[in-house]
């Protein structure tokens, strides 16, 4: 499953979603990559990860079964 | 508690007082917010709001359930608007109704503040001066 992505960060990358690595197996493993891959992600205040549709810890395992999206700062209301 | 929750093109403030009615309440609180014409003194044309729809669901669920722990609130009702969204248009509305005014006061403002902090549906801005953030 790929990795999703909205508001800010689709914007950055320019795409909805994007393929994860096989080596990325954490959130922070997550994180790093996609600041390596888009340096303008570390303007944004936050950038939280979630994982199955819930926000997850750097400390968090992924896997290729789950559901990933890359949740900038959130403006709801 | 009832709980009604949505997301979708066009919400109305009936519809969230609809649900929240109920022969026990006798306080029914709404806190409607609507699409400003500026920001910051700028004039805002629109605005577009996209929305992790199933995320969205469950962090809103996360909120009434929150709710039904703190306070002894009957009714709520919590719905999102997405899409373009002009000035004046309604964006978001939390219901609530307890049979008294007070803990729907509280609720209501708990309720739109976690929101505003949680529920991943974001914004982006059209101004009169061409600039979209």
């Amino acid at each position: 499953m790929g990795i999703l992505l909205f508001g800010a960060a689709k914007d950055i990358a320019g795409v909805p979603v994007l393929d994860k690595p096989e080596h990325i197996t954490d959130v922070a493993t997550l994180k790093a990559w996609l600041y390596e891959v888009y340096p303008s992600l570390q303007q944004l205040r936050s950038v939280m990860i979630a994982v199955n549709r819930t926000y997850a810890a750097d400390t968090q395992e992924i896997s290729s079964q789950d559901e990933i999206a890359v949740i900038p700062p959130v403006s709801g209301g | 508690m009832e709980i009604l929750i949505d997301i979708k093109d066009t919400i109305t403030v009936e519809e969230a007082l609809a649900f929240i009615q109920a022969p026990e309440c006798g306080g029914e609180v709404i806190f409607a917010g609507t699409v400003r014409n500026h920001t910051k003194q700028r004039p805002v044309l629109k605005l577009f709001y996209e929305c992790y729809e199933a995320m969205a669901i469950s962090e809103m669920q996360k909120i009434a359930a929150q709710v039904a722990g703190k306070w002894d609130v009957q009714r709520l009702a919590m719905l999102h608007a997405v899409g373009d969204k002009y000035p004046g248009d309604l964006a978001v509305v939390i219901a609530v109704a307890s049979a008294h005014r007070g803990v729907a006061f509280d609720a209501c403002e708990f309720a739109i503040d976690t929101l505003k902090e949680t529920v991943p549906i974001w914004k982006k801005e059209f101004f009169a001066d061409g600039e979209i953030v």
